[in-house]
């Protein structure tokens, strides 16, 4: 499975990341090296089994849902780029 | 003065009790190795003054005898461990100004039980890569160089390298697919990565979460237990991390091997394998034969595929993990006229070329139409590999391989740089205990012709980190390894 040149930019885009025009063929073709490479899977029989996501086997702990913020605004936004009235700041999204 | 940096974490502890020296001695020593061994790169920031002022607090803990258990040793920590108030970029320019208002479990049990911080480690960006030349603040050189900078292995190797050139008496490090072992074995030092869920993965900054795991990096075997007793334990803000007893992991250490199985993988030996790496396998192998235990040929058929399946795996959390990254809540922000364009510009300012190709492939894997022929697959195929395991150790109860294919290379090398899957076939002995989950050490073995350290690795069931250490603290003495 090659991907093409329009391939890379659409995944780019989906990764919010921008591939340089004149890097975009390189970084296709290092992409089908990968892909190429990883395709080796494709070997192994792998009917009746089971994907493994983790191997964790303890069950999970549960806990009452509760509110709990920290209570730490203003240490949260101190590493913020923009902030204004104990918010976080982004271009504006509405009209 | 600057002995003192030559001592191992239980030789301080043994000096301090008896109050032979003082923990400010100990700071100031490293100190000065520090000033003098700016070369190596090996630290990204630095907190010397407060590492000192906490020394006079431990000097009177010492003095009225209420000294914790790792009371006033120096430690470097890794740049992906979140340290209150202390700059952590995980070497990324997209975290360059990033101070945490929170400590990460891990290095807030070492400050309960005593521990100093002398300053942060260098890495790879995010952890991701094999020689720590993935760095926004530059390789780490090793300081086993000769004519040539080497690297110091990846991506722990700002943890290594320091451990191994005596700026700290050991470091925390963190390990996804060899991030631990692997640069322990390049810098002649040893590291252990304890079972996926052994210690709280809290406030470490997150690279592939399902194999992501904390340990540390110490001069010896004996440290290595002394620090993972501090490392351990479960986390309730961590859902992944273990509710198992943790042992007491120095009580292992100088136990008895009699009759113990260590299985020694025939898919580790491909036709090819660097014949000083092949034999040194022999002779750690004798070593422990030679001290009551009994080998084994094992069979973990699905070796090959480990490192295929890895990098389907890891780049597909990856690419998760990181959208977080987004210029809005910390890090990096460069301005757009959309916020579209605000999180574009800043991901592509703020990212390395390796981080941003497994951000890439990770998107592509987990994208409607490949999911099942990648991602899918990819778990599948570990599931097997994790079968792998498990016969095996019915078979044996530790398992002995190199922990890594090469010896150290030189920094820039253009091999590794040009295709980056030859960087990735370095992990090939490490990454199938990541996919596993399993606990596995690298210690040092013995200098290849070039006067270059080599590793070897130990394998353990799942939690059974005990049998490590016994096995382990034979095979340091059989290797009889003088460190730099």
């Amino acid at each position: 499975m090659a991907v093409d040149n329009d391939t890379v930019e659409k995944i780019a885009l989906l990764a919010k990341l921008k591939v340089n025009p004149e890097k975009l063929n390189d970084t296709k073709l290092e992409f089908n090296k990968i892909l190429n490479w990883v395709e080796e899977l494709s070997e192994v029989n792998t009917d009746n089994v089971l994907p493994l996501a983790s191997v964790n086997d303890e069950t999970l702990t549960l806990r009452q849902d509760v509110v709990s913020d920290g209570h730490i605004r203003d240490n949260i936004l101190k590493n913020a780029p923009a902030q204004e009235f104990g918010y976080f700041v982004v271009p504006k999204v509405v009209e | 003065m600057s002995d003192l940096t030559s001592l191992t974490v239980a030789g301080a502890l043994s000096k301090l009790k008896t109050r032979e020296i003082s923990p400010v001695d100990l700071v100031q020593a490293y100190a000065k190795k520090l000033e003098e061994n700016k070369k190596y790169n090996a630290f990204v920031t630095l907190v010397v003054d407060d590492a000192l002022a906490k020394a006079k607090d431990a000097e009177q803990k010492y003095l009225n005898n209420t000294n914790r258990r790792l009371e006033g040793i120096p430690l470097g920590v890794k740049d992906l461990f979140c340290t209150k108030g202390i700059r952590t970029t995980a070497c990324s320019h997209i975290l360059d100004n990033f101070v945490p208002p929170y400590e990460s479990t891990v290095t807030q049990n070492l400050l309960d039980d005593g521990a100093l911080f002398l300053g942060k480690l260098n890495m790879d960006e995010f952890a991701m890569g094999g020689s720590n030349e993935t760095s926004y603040f530059g390789p780490v050189v090793n300081p086993w160089s000769k004519d040539v900078p080497l690297v110091a292995g990846g991506s722990s190797g700002g943890s290594a390298a320091a451990v191994a050139a005596e700026l700290c008496a050991a470091a925390t490090a963190s390990d996804t697919g060899g991030s631990i072992r692997e640069p322990s074995a390049f810098c002649g030092v040893t590291g252990i990565k304890p079972t996926y869920g052994r210690c709280s993965r809290y406030g470490i900054i997150a690279f592939a979460s399902s194999l992501d795991q904390a340990g540390p990096i110490c001069k010896d075997v004996t440290d290595c237990a002394l620090l993972l007793n501090s490392m351990a334990g479960y986390d309730p803000k961590d859902s992944t991390s273990s509710k198992r007893d943790i042992p007491d992991f120095s009580s292992f250490i100088g136990q008895d091997i009699k009759g113990l199985k260590v299985g020694v993988p025939l898919e580790y030996r491909p036709d090819g394998l660097n014949p000083e790496i092949a034999s040194y396998w022999d002779s750690a192998a004798q070593i422990l034969k030679d001290c009551g235990a009994e080998i084994v040929n094992i069979s973990l058929p699905h070796t090959k595929y480990a490192l295929p399946a890895y990098y389907v795996i890891a780049p597909a959390e990856v690419s998760s993990n990181l959208a977080r990254y987004d210029g809005v809540r910390y890090g990096l922000r460069i301005e757009g006229n959309n916020l579209d364009n605000l999180y574009i510009s800043t991901r592509s300012e703020g990212f390395g070329t390796e981080v941003k190709r497994r951000i890439l492939i990770g998107t592509y894997v987990l994208s409607a139409g490949y999911y099942d022929a990648y991602y899918l697959k990819a778990q599948k195929v570990r599931r097997l590999i994790k079968n792998d395991f498990d016969n095996a150790f019915q078979k044996c109860d530790v398992i002995l391989t190199p922990t890594s294919p090469v010896e150290p290379f030189a920094i820039g090398d253009t091999k590794m740089l040009e295709n980056p899957i030859n960087m990735y076939l370095n992990d090939i002995f490490t990454v199938s205990v990541n996919l596993a989950g399993l606990p596995a050490m690298s210690l040092p073995i013995g200098l290849s012709h070039n006067g270059l350290p080599l590793g070897m690795q130990l394998i353990g069931r799942a939690f059974d980190e005990a049998t490590i250490f016994k096995t382990a603290y034979h095979l340091e003495r059989g290797a009889n390894f003088v460190r730099m």
